[in-house]
């Protein structure tokens, strides 16, 4: 903060404390460790203070004719309480204010709000997704009543509405927190939710001939408070408590939004977006949250095979050596879809392997203007700076093709790409004396492949990617690789003792350090330091453009 | 810690040990001939007899499901037995009911429910946790198999042990 931010008095709950200029009540309390239950209220969207929940006491400086403070006998103002509740969510703190959060009146507007609230719930708590981490449920808990007083028949509102093609809305368990609406207007800018009808019969649906289709819908899911608007894939798939959450990154794209991978035994059941206000805020795009299904759809390489029989790995790895030997020239396509570690590592392979001409594909989309950039590679930043690539990313593999097409290449080592989208063709594939791939997916080049060593997915390592803004994440491990696969630094590590290197490398961590001592921007670094928040390790942000 | 036991001091007649035997001998026979007789009735022929009649009320004998009055299965694959169950002998796989259907209201059913029998322990606590009345530890004990995977009760056999309880909480009544 450059500019000097007046700090208020603020006296809450009876202490008196600061809080800079600006800050909301609601906010305040919280960092005063008072929390306020709200539904509307989120911290990145506008304030319609609808939902009531967050009523409190407050008070003003009583003043003399002068417009001076009354102090009281302990020298601090004396506080004139307003008679009335007040939202908190609404209102900034100013000089002199009184906060009480929870005096008998605030107890009494909770206990009534929660009372309103309930009146037409379904109370279908048995199978509504979002039991276990519902602001209704934890709410009713705290600050509401055991007991239901409504006698006459509940309001029937839609249920099981599809909204757009990956949100299911219930209508009987909104809230009316207008949460979804704000959202679609003020972040997602596709402005297509409203409420229709009045009262009691108030519900949240669509435009006329317009749909939630927009590639941020799934957001509103998450920022719904409870479980009106659920996700159509997830609905109905696992219950919220199994879930084990896994802090990692998005791998789709280049800015690495920070999310939460939802798994049980094995399996991803959900990826959620974590905040991190340097890079995608709270927010992620549905496109990338539910691309895990890609890995999930049982076409996974399990186990490494040599000349397209199954195999175990040192034989295998044995074998991509002895192919690469026999190699009269060399050459390796990198995936920038790799970790730093995988990265650093390959490039070790190459130098042992005396490859030179080595280069990643470059992956260039359209950019959406709100969290999606043209880089749709996660680590690119990361390629080049461990010298995997060059400054354009992807000029030499022309020059690969080249050698490939006129015989002076004889065999490729390729980690992660399918050689088909970089130019190649089944014709080119075949003339390879010496072919071997890592993959996590079956594609032509692990068909042609003589060597296929099956890697593990992103929810399967740890290791660390360099954002387009020169940050540095890490991804995290939320479980054991699928069958047989091994993660990409031990098989690089496992290639590199097969070339006759010696190393102690024998954990990911291991790598990095070996890694920093190498790479004077990753001095002084270790996994651990990095954080979940990830930390601008590249002073420079580079063009969004790859 | 060691101690040391006092061995008893016995008279000269219980030394002989022949009294005891002969009163003990005298039992014996006491019930031999009340046999013969068909006075008494010790063994219980299981399989063929059962204790089923002797049962009491609160018995818990294997988990099973339950079907209502109206022909529904109560269970709305909440998952809360299957997170409660301390063996982890619970699996379900939840899934939709279609909305075509009767019960559309409850919108969710298990697809697939299965208790490993091996793993149970008859701890009921699946019944208490259960917040559909769906799951009630029945009499069934004599629970076997011959191999692991015959010990797994699935959603059929559950329901086939389970059977109809009526007069359980109406919940999901689409009129309310």
């Amino acid at each position: 903060m450059s500019t000097e931010v007046q700090l208020l008095n603020v006296q809450i709950d009876g202490v008196w404390l600061q809080f800079p200029k600006g800050t909301k009540v609601i906010d305040a309390c919280q960092q005063a460790g008072k929390f306020i239950p709200r539904y509307c209220y989120h911290p990145k969207l506008s304030v319609p203070g609808n939902c009531r929940m967050c009523l409190i006491e407050m008070g003003m400086p009583k003043m003399t004719p002068d417009r001076k403070p009354v102090l009281g006998p302990d020298g601090k103002p004396e506080i004139g309480w307003i008679p009335r509740p007040q939202i908190s969510c609404a209102q900034d703190v100013s000089e002199g204010m009184g906060v009480r959060t929870d005096s008998p009146m605030v107890k009494e507007c909770r206990q009534g709000v929660m009372e309103f609230l309930l009146i037409n719930h379904p109370l279908d708590c048995p199978i509504c997704d979002q039991a276990g981490e519902c602001r209704l449920q934890e709410f009713s808990v705290e600050y509401g009543n055991a007991h239901s007083r409504f006698l006459e028949r509940k309001v029937k509102k839609p249920k099981n509405v599809e909204l757009g093609p990956r949100v299911t809305l219930d209508a009987e368990r909104c809230v009316l927190c207008s949460r979804c609406i704000r959202f679609m207007k003020e972040v997602a800018h596709d402005d297509v939710l409203g409420f229709v009808d009045r009262g009691g019969f108030s519900t949240i649906a669509c435009h006329p001939e317009k749909t939630l289709e927009s590639n941020y819908s799934l957001n509103t899911v998450d920022i719904c408070p409870v479980g009106a608007l659920t996700s159509t894939d997830f609905r109905f798939k696992m219950r919220v408590w199994f879930l084990k959450e896994t802090k990692s990154i998005d791998v789709n794209d280049g800015l690495g939004c920070n999310i939460l991978i939802g798994s049980r035994e094995g399996h991803i059941y959900r990826i959620t977006p974590r905040e991190n206000n340097d890079v995608n805020g709270n927010w992620i795009p549905d496109s990338h949250r539910l691309n895990f299904k890609v890995l999930q759809d049982g076409s996974r390489l399990l186990h490494p095979t040599v000349d397209s029989k199954k195999s175990t790995w040192p034989e295998a790895v044995a074998a991509a050596h002895s192919q690469l030997k026999a190699a009269s020239k060399l050459a390796m396509v990198v995936s920038a879809r790799l970790t730093n570690e995988e990265l650093y590592l390959a490039k070790r392979l190459a130098s042992a392997l005396h490859i030179t001409l080595h280069d990643v594909l470059p992956r260039v989309g359209e950019p959406d203007g709100i969290l999606i950039p043209a880089d749709r590679n996660p680590n690119t930043a990361g390629a080049r700076l461990l010298g995997a690539t060059t400054e354009t990313p992807g000029s030499q593999l022309k020059d690969i093709l080249t050698g490939v097409r006129n015989g002076t290449i004889t065999g490729i080592l390729s980690l992660g790409e399918d050689l088909l989208e970089c130019g190649f063709t089944h014709d080119d594939l075949a003339k390879l004396k010496a072919l071997v791939a890592t993959s996590i997916l079956p594609n032509a080049t692990t068909a042609a492949a003589h060597v296929v060593l099956p890697g593990a997915a992103f929810a399967e390592k740890r290791g660390s990617m360099i954002n387009i803004n020169g940050r540095l994440q890490r991804l995290n491990k939320a479980f054991e690789p699928a069958g047989e696969c091994r993660d990409d630094w031990e098989i690089l590590s496992d290639l590199l003792s097969a070339t006759g290197q010696t190393h102690a490398l024998h954990s990911v961590e291991d790598v990095f350090r070996s890694m920093s001592q190498d790479v004077p921007a990753f001095e002084g670094l270790n996994l651990g330091k990095i954080g979940d928040l990830g930390l601008q390790l590249l002073t420079k942000p580079e063009a969004a453009t790859a | 810690m060691a101690y040391t036991v006092r061995r008893p001091n016995l008279t000269f007649w219980e030394k002989l040990y022949l009294p005891n035997i002969v009163a003990g001998l005298a039992i014996t026979f006491n019930h031999l001939k009340k046999m013969l007789k068909g006075e008494t009735h010790v063994v219980m022929q299981y399989p063929e007899e059962k204790w089923d009649a002797h049962l009491p009320e609160y018995y818990r004998g294997a988990p099973t499901l339950v079907t209502d009055e109206h022909g529904r299965e109560r269970c709305v694959s909440c998952q809360l037995c299957e997170f409660i169950c301390p063996p982890r002998a619970i699996k379900i796989t939840p899934g939709s009911l279609p909305s075509d259907s009767q019960f559309a209201k409850v919108e969710k059913a298990p697809e697939a429910f299965d208790i490993d029998m091996s793993r149970c322990i008859y701890c009921g606590l699946c019944e208490e946790v259960c917040p559909e009345q769906a799951i009630y530890l029945r009499k069934d004990y004599a629970v076997t198999g011959e191999s692991r995977a015959d010990m797994v009760h699935h959603k059929d056999k559950l329901y086939e042990l389970g059977g109809t309880m009526p007069g359980l909480v109406h919940k999901w009544n689409p009129d309310k």
